[in-house]
């Protein structure tokens, strides 16, 4: 397992380009259906009337596609642990069906735990954008991350 | 909230949103789709990873408080309409703050959750909607609070 990304290759200000996601209409509405069931997400004419301007996934769900990016663009390729939460989630514009997506995390901060010297915290932002560059949401919160040589 | 407007929701109301159940099945097919990380998939991986067994994605524990949340909000709704009255509807959300995860969510495990109204503002941008603010937490079927986070949506004002 020496060859996965350890605390140690993820040194402050590193960034971390993320692949892409494409959203669509019925990924939206399925999970809208599920976890989110307001007709502004749901309802075609209700949506394009609404605050959002059209149908655009739940706040929820873009923070899960975000995950979904971070996950595959360095997650299980490194020694991460679960996390204990996140500090602050701005859902800044909609993101509507038939955009693709895509995001990076940059490394604020790091140390290692003082309790725990094979638990590194690192602090995080998350950032998720379309390809035209606008920012949708960011997140900020904390990776646990293994320690190679503790 | 519960079809309140602005004017009507008191700081400090308690709102129960009632449970979500968590099956093993239901964990594996979210974490499938959004978070697929080793230890939200697989037992044997759950149970040599950082919370020794497979637990929920803390994205599906979310998700399932804003179900919750919602199926009140829209069975509140649906009561004020059935009295002849038009419910305020909620808007949506500019985020969160605070959000934690205290203890993993375990396949079988029950989460009730629930909201605390913390404080309120109208907003000078949108004249006709305000912001609340609420305190919300999940607790399992042994009283073990495991989730938390501040919240925020847009609140229509009374027309008129």
């Amino acid at each position: 397992m020496t060859d996965k990304l350890h605390y140690e290759d993820f040194p402050e200000g590193l960034v971390i380009p993320f692949g892409t996601y494409h959203l669509t209409k019925e990924e939206v509405w399925d999970y809208a259906r599920e976890w989110d069931p307001q007709s502004f997400h749901l309802d075609e004419e209700v949506a394009e009337r609404s605050v959002l301007g059209g149908v655009a996934a739940s706040g929820w769900q873009a923070s899960a596609i975000l995950i979904r990016l971070a996950v595959d663009g360095y997650a299980n390729r490194s020694a991460a642990m679960a996390s204990s939460g996140m500090e602050e989630a701005k859902w800044l514009k909609p993101v509507f069906a038939g955009e693709t997506l895509t995001g990076r995390a940059t490394v604020l901060s790091r140390r290692v735990s003082s309790k725990r010297p094979e638990m590194g915290i690192l602090k995080m932002k998350f950032e998720l954008l379309n390809l035209e560059g606008e920012l949708k949401v960011e997140i900020t919160g904390v990776q646990f991350m293994g320690v190679r040589n503790p | 909230m519960i079809g309140l407007y602005l004017e009507d929701i008191a700081v400090g109301l308690v709102v129960d949103l009632g449970q979500h159940h968590f099956t093993r099945e239901a964990i594996i097919a979210f974490a499938q789709k959004y978070d697929p990380q080793p230890f939200h998939l697989d037992d044997e991986a759950g149970r040599s990873g950082p919370l020794g067994s497979l637990s929920a994605s803390g994205w599906h524990t979310a998700s399932a408080w804003m179900k919750c949340f919602v199926a009140t909000n829209q069975a509140a709704e649906a009561k004020i309409r059935a009295e002849g009255r038009e419910p305020a509807l909620l808007g949506p959300s500019p985020g969160f703050t605070n959000l934690r995860w205290l203890k993993p969510v375990l396949p079988g495990d029950t989460i009730s959750y629930r909201s605390t109204v913390t404080s309120k503002r109208e907003l000078k941008s949108r004249p006709e909607w305000g912001l609340v603010f609420s305190q919300n937490e999940g607790v399992n079927q042994k009283g073990e609070l495991v989730f938390s986070f501040e919240g925020k949506v847009l609140t229509p004002k009374r027309p008129g």
